[in-house]
């Protein structure tokens, strides 16, 4: 029931019963009607079901998100305990490993 | 397409998955509500990379499995009507009423159309004046505002040959009546994301207080499922239960308030039938008394439905999670894609034809899997 | 035999109905029910004792020659889409049939079912495109038909083509010769006509630059055979995509197919308009391409002969056959994971869901 896709509004203008918007979908354009996002901008993000605006794409999480992602795996490295995750990867709980025994 | 490729990258999807593997120290029991999830989980094999650390369970929350045969079975008397043009979603096309589907019904020569948008479907009412246009209304609230929209403009229009057949369902009662059944296996969710861009979180940490488990506001591509599935099995790892939005670019903690006025006037809520499962108090919407003349219900009478279900079919039991698809007697044999018996076997995210593919490419369940553990 | 056009209006019945008396959408649909109705009705009533054919295009022996014979039909709606109409799709089609065999296909007749009151500028216009286009393709369209059928029983214009050509020595195509070991190779980028045809559909339109792809690939085939005779099998992956066909060869020389998702170009239009109808472009509607399965000694001179051809010049490595679970196609998601890519049992619907 959720398949919303993102696109970017590149007109908006008015019919005679709603507001509307041309949204490009990268390289497809389709009428999607904002009357749910009446304030969104021309170049703006936003998610679109069923030929409806839903919701304005919020930029600023967007990057968090990708930074908080790329930032992964790089952290781990750098400061995680690589006995804690073999033990995980093992299928034992953490705590059963002693640190102090095979830590050299 | 930017905000769907940078959250379809495979580098850091590897990273995400080995983040869970990381985190994991048991396999934990997470149910994904939307058909939309779990299509995406099945197309990208997302399940399969994380398999020893989380046994998703795909919930009921795909229209094509939950409307009710009753509900299926009036589409089809209605659909079959002389100078009606029936429109609907593609979704709907081949669920299987008592005897009959829109498609045997379009083969026998009724006038059933696909739709984009439930606008579409409007448009064809207006261009069409001397035909009865009917419109297939299901969804969760995600489709609600679309479908009420449409009919708002029906009335301010004052079109007089539309109406539509409503059957929307609602996510948070659904959960709760799966975590308040007796062989409830589930120990976290994943909540559909779209559903709340439009009614915000607030319904939510009642329900993460009342059974204890953690609830994370998801998204749909495969980075968005996996960050999901990372935060909920974060929480479990730390024996910790609340609310968490890990869709914070789609949705905003109120939601869409343009969208929820419209649909406090046109909806009211009301208690609806879940395919397989059973009446839910309280887990559907209905048009408002003041709309009811583009209600189809009340427009066609269709007399005595008697839905028939297949006494064989256990598709309710595979909706909650109780069952696997392969421990169904009519799996693979009586049941299958080219004959199902129910809608999980018809939906592309219906739990059981996912299964049916991967079980001709032999795909062993796993010994937890069948001695259904807790 | 299988209908190659797409009609997006009418959509397929993927329900099986073996015991319905009537005939219904999906027969058409060149899935497992058009299989059926092939399998079950027509081809015992053509019995003769000799083999059933059940390849795009038959190769017979008349006169000591080796003859590629091959008919298809044409029901498209709309009749005009962008960047073509029925009448490439006839022409293209039924030579690109008979260059799956690897012949060099020679002349076409054509039938016209055409239903009264259609104007006749529109008929016109077909027959126009159709000469311009066998005229492209350096075909003859020697002989015709043409029938009128009462208002309300045709779909303005019905077109049959069939078409002959002579495939040379040592040449031996069809779908049961894949083997294990093949590379599978696809001549470029695939989903472009049936998201080309969705776009002016009624209910999908949309706006974009996707226009058909079809033309004829004779050419193509020609260029690969100049590098090895031995090709397995070919051909183009039209109603059903790229999903069916690949279905279809495993299935029919029983060897697996194993697939790399990431590694089948899909344009970036294509495959946005896919997903805003929730569409997955392996099941779309294909012209101009075609799918070879090559042994692996030649593969690497006929995808640089491929990619040297205008009709190619996207060629690519997608898949290979293998032992293991035979008749079914099976690809590495790009994370890492696999999936099962079935065939479909009717045509794909967007979806909401």
């Amino acid at each position: 029931m959720c398949l919303a896709v993102p696109g970017k509004v590149t007109r908006i203008w008015r019919s005679d019963d709603s507001l509307m918007a041309d949204v490009d979908f990268g390289g497809v354009l389709k009428e999607v009607c904002l009357e749910f996002v009446p304030d969104l901008q021309v170049g703006e993000y936003t998610i679109v079901h069923v030929g409806f605006a839903l919701q304005r794409l919020d930029e600023e999480s967007a990057l968090e998100t990708l930074a908080l992602f790329a930032q992964m795996g790089e952290l781990d490295l750098e400061f995680g305990d690589p006995w804690e995750r073999a033990a995980s990867e093992a299928g034992l709980p953490v705590d059963v490993v002693s640190k102090t025994e095979v830590r050299p | 397409m930017r905000y769907l490729d940078e959250f379809n990258d495979p580098q850091l999807a590897g990273r995400l998955v080995e983040e869970i593997h990381a985190t994991a120290t048991r396999q934990w029991s997470i149910m994904e509500v939307c058909g939309g999830q779990t299509h995406s989980i099945i197309r990208h094999g997302i399940d399969q990379l994380i398999s020893d650390q989380v046994e998703l369970i795909h919930g009921p929350g795909c229209p094509v499995c939950v409307t009710p045969l009753e509900l299926i079975d009036k589409a089809l008397e209605i659909a079959s009507r002389p100078g009606v043009i029936f429109c609907s979603f593609g979704d709907m096309l081949r669920v299987p009423g008592s005897e009959s589907d829109l498609f045997r019904v379009k083969s026998a020569g009724g006038d059933v159309r696909v739709v984009y948008s439930p606008l579409d479907a409007l448009k064809i009412a207006v261009e069409n004046p001397d035909r009865e246009v009917v419109f297939f209304g299901i969804g969760f609230e995600t489709t609600a505002p679309p479908n009420a929209m449409t009919v708002y403009q029906a009335a301010r229009r004052g079109v007089t040959n539309f109406s539509m057949l409503v059957s929307h369902v609602l996510v948070p009662p659904a959960i709760e009546a799966i975590m308040s059944a007796p062989n409830c296996r589930v120990e976290g969710f994943l909540a559909a994301g779209h559903v709340c861009s439009v009614m915000g979180t607030d319904q939510y940490p009642s329900l993460v207080e009342r059974f204890g488990v953690p609830i994370v506001v998801t998204g749909f591509e495969p980075l968005d499922i996996l960050e999901g599935i990372r935060r909920t099995v974060h929480q479990l790892e730390k024996g910790e239960a609340h609310l968490e939005n890990a869709y914070g670019r789609a949705v905003p903690t109120e939601g869409n308030p343009a969208a929820r006025k419209l649909l406090d006037e046109v909806f009211e809520v009301t208690d609806r039938g879940w395919r397989g499962i059973g009446t839910i108090p309280l887990s559907g919407w209905r048009l408002a008394p003041r709309y009811r003349q583009f209600d189809a219900e009340h427009r066609y009478d269709v007399g005595a439905i008697r839905p028939e279900e297949s006494t064989v079919c256990r598709s309710g039991e595979v909706l909650q999670g109780h069952i696997k698809p392969h421990e169904c007697e009519a799996f693979g044999g009586a049941c299958t894609p080219r004959n199902p018996l129910g809608a999980t076997m018809v939906s592309s995210e219906g739990a059981c034809a996912a299964y049916y593919l991967y079980r001709r490419l032999g795909h062993q369940p796993r010994a937890h899997e069948v001695s259904g553990r807790v | 035999m299988s209908d190659t056009a797409v009609d997006p209006a009418i959509w397929s019945c993927p329900l099986p109905l073996r015991d319905s008396p009537t005939v219904v959408m999906g027969h058409g649909g060149g899935g497992q029910l058009s299989a059926e109705l092939v399998e079950h009705l027509f081809l015992p009533a053509f019995a003769d004792g000799t083999a059933p054919a059940l390849a795009d295009s038959a190769v017979v022996t008349l006169g000591g020659a080796r003859i590629a014979f091959s008919t298809d039909t044409y029901v498209v709606r709309p009749l005009f889409f962008p960047g073509g109409s029925i009448a490439e799709l006839a022409v293209n089609g039924t030579i690109n049939d008979l260059a799956c065999s690897g012949a060099t296909p020679a002349f076409l007749s054509c039938g016209f079912i055409l239903e009264e009151g259609t104007e006749l500028a529109v008929v016109g216009r077909v027959a126009d495109a159709m000469g311009a286009a066998a005229r492209a393709a350096g075909v003859r369209i020697v002989t015709g038909d043409t029938k009128v059928v009462d208002a309300g029983h045709g779909d303005q214009v019905y077109v049959n083509t069939a078409g002959i050509g002579l495939v040379p020595p040592g040449v031996d195509i069809r779908p049961d010769r894949a083997a294990v070991g093949d590379v599978v190779i696809v001549s470029g980028e695939i989903g472009v006509h049936g998201i080309a045809i969705m776009s002016v559909r009624e209910g999908l339109g949309f706006g974009s630059q996707i226009v058909t792809d079809s033309a004829p690939l004779h050419g193509l085939v020609a260029a690969m055979l100049a590098v090895t005779p031995d090709l397995h099998a070919l051909r183009d992956p039209t109603r059903g995509g790229l999903a069916t066909t690949l279905n279809e060869i495993a299935g029919a020389a029983k060897v697996g197919v194993r697939m790399v998702e990431a590694d089948v170009p899909v344009p970036s239009d294509v495959r946005n308009a896919c997903a805003l109808l929730g569409l997955d472009p392996f099941y779309v509607a294909n012209e101009g391409k075609l799918v070879a399965f090559v042994p692996p000694e030649h593969a690497e001179a006929v995808l640089a002969a491929m990619r040297a051809h205008p009709l190619g010049a996207q060629a690519a490595v997608i898949g290979e056959c293998v032992a293991e679970h035979p008749g079914m196609v099976v690809a590495r998601t790009t994370f890492g994971a696999t999936r099962v890519v079935d065939t479909p049992l009717g045509e794909q619907l967007p979806r909401i869901c």
